[in-house]
């Protein structure tokens, strides 16, 4: 065959006079080029040959392939894109507490090309579930795909029904449904799941970004078993009470909302955070509604006096001021158009101290003033307020600050918590700092040791600023307008803040938007307070008053009265022996 | 068996005839009406049919199909050129007729209605044209005085143009990919084969681009998520069904689902309740087919021969390759025969006429018939030279 073939082939039909194939010399390649080579194809046809084989082959392989793996309806069902709830962690808080578990639920399927009678198929199951819409189940189950789900989660007696019906093509698949035992109670922490037990938000999205979403989709049923519980900083019992207290301070004081925290400050453990309205993650619909949303982490507001806290700090940090210092408060403080007054206007000159007891617009103004512009700020950068605030919770949101025309009359507002809005746990953040020695600790749902703390720590202001501060709010719950939150025994401190609310560029004196900080102890503090309330509105009893010492004030009182034993906070029939010795020694007003 | 001094057409036929090739194609045949019993009555029953309507058919068109296929390989090379260029004369003629007054059925007009039958032209094309190909090249590379290559693309272009225009994107392909392998063997320079197949890919890609169902079919085929994947779907769940061993005889019943379990999907049917072994069985059968083809034609001493039974071979291999890649899911779905298994008259016919060609042209000859030693002499010098 071979040697045949190295010479031309001589055999031909008779009829066809064979030529030779090149009898002009010289054509060369374009003769080639257009040449028919006879000889070519035994050699050719050895490789379509191989060619045929490689597809019969391929096709083959595929067959055996098909006969070897058979495919369940998992994997149908994966390939129709549906997919199966997984398993997931349970969330316990710190103690242990159980506030987010799976449970086994059943839900009914379809196998749509093995129903035979698809209309007596609808009918029979729309008799057992009366709230599936029969159109929508015939179009289910005419559709091509190979798996459809009927109804996730039923009862075990509505399993029963559909399984004595005996219909072909309809299966029963174990599913986890996520409950939340605890109801309402830490939903806003906690967030939701979808229907497949896909976190969507809260700290059931943060499981997921660590990587049980990956685990699910690559197949993995993993079963609750082997995930270990996720444990939070949250306090169950705290918890409640702070969204207890909220809830009747809605009710008292008739407010739109009204949400709250309690931060460890020197570990950044949130111990509870509520934000009321929430809603009942075992049924997530209800937090579409944007007025459910997390007033503490995503709601950004104007924070008020509390800010002045802040302001004070800065002052006494940079060394323009000391303590003692003295501002003229005795007119309003005059910016082009613009003039700023006090509200409770005491027309003299105040001491710090007084400035802050007495929340002076004008003094801390001033204050904010003689660090200039841009010292300021860098403070609030510095303080976190500029920048937004991640948490493990993917709900947050961007501070809002006049970004290109910061100028002298920004300094003054935002002094005094006007023309910066933020989001309030930001807020606490900063507080935070300011009365536990100077140091910035980002706040965390999750167990965080003080050692820990210290590292992510960031030293933001001198200790003696801190104990300024720790002063004046003390002296602020003996002579300010603290007063009412000032529990006996637990040597509170605080700041009230009320910012009227801005609505279309305009501030409105009766839409009040007010805050409360509270700490305790405040000779050496461990738990800061916040409660925000929107639009609380005056009562007989506040004798007409809207303003935070009314309202949000006396709630942080009553969360304060109810949680510090919680907290493990021993009440002191008498109060500490020296608790600000610098201050003292200075010689401050309110010392003595 | 005769004696070998009786000399008569029918014992000449037989000791010519290649027994292994007959004999395999008479299985698929058998094979097919069998086969048919699976994937037609589900099909009979959707259309209000009598459940055996198409078995019953398919055995009716499998008489005159085997008669036309031994009848056919009794020709002579040179019979088989005449008869090719009949057929193909007479069916690109019915192919026009049926461009111009035929059946529009699903977008395409390739029926035409004759004597109380619907044929489709098209099908008697593609053995008729492979063989004017093969006769084209084979002339071109013996004789300077026949244009063969000219010939050869005239051919091409006077063939696919009607066939494309029906549009029967399908058959076209297959008689491009038919012409382009018969290229190939004829020797022509590498350039041309790389030629051609940019040309192949850019046809594709233009098919892809202006024809809206050969691109929704590519897109369900690369995204499985993008839209109607029924058959292929119901095809893979036949597959998946069946197993090795198959649901049984009767007992299948995606079957019932598939659209063309009858045609184009008769070998998921037969999956399903034959079991993948018999359809590793009959892939073995179609492979032995092609490769029994392709060596007969390798020995094969008559260029045109040679030329005429490797693209009659491949038309039936490329055309059953097709078929079960796209049941198992290794191409976009491409309404394709199984040849002899599926459903369809005019297939069938037009299939017995191309391996009545294939036949014929295998037939073992005398060689002293065709051994001229003179004229060879004068260019053999030459030649050799060239090839040292």
């Amino acid at each position: 065959m071979l040697d045949r073939s190295a010479y031309p082939d001589p055999r031909h039909d008779q009829h066809d006079a064979p030529k030779p194939l090149h009898d002009e010399a010289g054509k060369g390649f374009l003769a080639g080029l257009f040449s028919m080579r006879m000889d070519k194809s035994r050699q050719r046809l050895i490789f379509v040959a191989l060619i045929f084989f490689g597809l019969y082959g391929a096709i083959a392989s595929r067959l055996v392939h098909y006969a070897r793996n058979p495919e369940t309806t998992q994997v149908l069902r994966r390939a129709s894109g549906e997919s199966i709830a997984a398993a997931r962690p349970d969330i316990v808080d710190r103690n242990g507490v159980v506030l987010a578990t799976d449970i086994k639920m059943m839900s009914v399927y379809a196998e749509p090309r093995r129903i035979i009678d698809k209309d007596e198929a609808v009918e029979l199951i729309t008799a057992i579930f009366p709230d599936i819409k029969p159109r929508d189940l015939r179009e289910k189950l005419i559709n091509r795909r190979g798996f459809v789900w009927i109804k996730r989660e039923v009862t075990p007696k509505q399993q029963e029904e559909v399984y004595r019906l005996g219909l072909p093509g309809i299966g029963f698949m174990a599913e986890h449904k996520r409950v939340y035992p605890n109801g309402n109670a830490a939903s806003h922490i906690l967030g939701a799941v979808n229907v497949d037990n896909v976190g969507i938000a809260g700290i059931e999205k943060y499981v997921d970004s660590l990587g049980l979403a990956d685990l699910g989709g690559a197949g993995f049923s993993v079963q609750a078993d082997d995930l270990q519980p996720v444990r939070l900083s949250i306090d169950l019992a705290v918890q409640h009470a702070l969204r207890d207290e909220l809830a009747k301070g809605i009710v008292k004081y008739k407010a739109k909302a009204s949400a709250g925290m309690i931060m460890d400050v020197e570990t950044g453990e949130v111990m509870a955070l509520a934000s009321l309205p929430d809603f009942d993650p075992n049924n997530p619909a209800e937090a579409l509604d944007p007025n459910r949303i997390n007033r503490m982490t995503v709601g950004v507001y104007e924070m008020g006096s509390t800010f002045k806290a802040l302001t004070i700090a800065m002052g006494l940090d940079s060394g323009k001021i000391n303590i003692n210092s003295t501002l003229d408060a005795r007119s309003d403080l005059k910016s082009g158009k613009y003039s700023i007054g006090d509200y409770h206007a005491t027309h003299r000159v105040l001491s710090v101290p007084e400035v802050f007891i007495h929340s002076s617009n004008i003094g801390t103004a001033r204050i904010a003033l003689s660090v200039g512009v841009s010292a300021h700020q860098a403070f609030l950068r510095k303080m976190g307020q500029l920048e937004r605030l991640r948490t493990e919770l993917p709900e947050s949101a961007e501070p809002i600050w006049p970004q290109k025309n910061w100028g002298e009359l920004s300094t003054m507002t935002i002094a005094f918590g006007h023309g910066l809005a933020v989001a309030p746990i930001q807020a606490v953040m900063a507080v935070g700092a300011l009365v536990n020695g100077g140091r910035l600790i980002p706040p965390t749902f999750l167990p965080r040791t003080e050692a820990k703390a210290r590292e992510v720590a960031r030293e933001v202001i001198k200790p003696e600023t801190s104990e300024a501060l720790r002063f004046v709010m003390r002296l602020n719950a003996t002579k300010g307008s603290a007063t009412k939150a000032a529990i006996p025994g637990y040597f509170v401190g605080g700041k009230t803040g009320t910012a009227e609310k801005n609505a279309h560029g305009h501030y409105q004196k009766d839409k009040l938007f007010t805050t409360f900080m509270a700490i305790t102890p405040a000779d050496k503090p461990r738990y800061l307070y916040l409660v925000v309330m929107d639009e609380p509105q005056a009562l007989p009893e506040t004798y007409g008053f809207a303003t935070a010492g009314w309202n949000a004030g006396p709630v942080t009182g009553a969360v304060l009265e109810r949680t510090a034993p919680l907290l493990g906070q021993v009440p002191r029939t008498d109060p500490p022996a020296n608790p600000f010795p610098t201050m003292v020694k200075l010689g401050a007003w309110g010392t003595k | 068996m005769a004696s070998r001094i009786e000399r008569s057409p029918l014992i000449d036929w037989w000791r010519t005839i290649d027994r292994v090739l007959l004999g395999l194609i008479l299985t698929l045949m058998l094979a097919g009406i069998i086969l048919c019993l699976a994937g037609s009555p589900a099909v009979a029953d959707r259309l209000g049919l009598p459940q055996f309507h198409f078995v019953k058919r398919q055995i009716l068109f499998m008489v005159p199909a085997a008669v036309v296929m031994l009848l056919v390989s009794f020709m002579t090379p040179r019979h088989v050129r005449r008869a090719a260029l009949l057929v193909y004369l007479g069916a690109l003629g019915l192919v026009f007729i049926a461009l111009l007054w035929g059946v529009e059925v699903k977008g395409a007009r390739r029926w035409v209605n004759f004597a109380g039958m619907s044929i489709q032209p098209s099908e008697f094309l593609k053995p008729a044209f492979v063989v004017l190909v093969a006769w084209a090249f084979s002339e071109g590379g013996k004789r300077k005085d026949l244009p063969g290559n000219i010939i050869g693309f005239v051919l091409l272009f006077s063939t696919l143009v009607p066939v494309a225009l029906q549009p029967d994107i399908g058959q076209t392909g297959l008689m491009a990919i038919c012409w382009g392998g018969l290229v190939f063997l004829s020797g022509l320079h590498i350039f041309w084969v790389v030629g051609f197949s940019g040309v192949g890919v850019v046809g594709l890609a233009a098919a892809y681009k202006f024809l809206p169902h050969v691109k929704a079919r590519i897109d369900r085929f690369s995204d499985k998520q993008s839209g109607d994947t029924f058959q292929v779907d119901n095809a893979y769940e036949s597959f998946m069904q069946g197993g090795w061993f198959g649901k049984g005889p009767g007992e299948g019943t995606i079957k019932r689902i598939l659209p063309d379990s009858h045609t184009d999907f008769i070998f998921a049917v037969t999956a399903e309740e034959f079991g993948i072994i018999i359809c590793l069985v009959v892939l073995l059968l179609f492979m032995i087919v092609v490769l029994r083809g392709l060596v007969l034609a390798r020995r094969n001493d008559d260029p045109f021969c040679r030329l005429a039974a490797a693209g009659l071979v491949m038309l039936f291999g490329v055309q059953s390759v097709i078929n079960m890649a796209v049941n198992v899911q290794l191409m976009p779905a491409k309404g394709m025969t199984l040849p002899f298994i599926s459903y369809g008259g005019s297939s069938l016919i037009s299939l017995a006429l191309g391996m009545g060609f294939l036949l014929a042209v295998t037939r073992k000859r005398p060689r002293a018939e065709t051994f001229t030693p003179e004229p060879y002499a004068a260019y053999q010098a030459p030649f050799a030279g060239e090839r040292a």
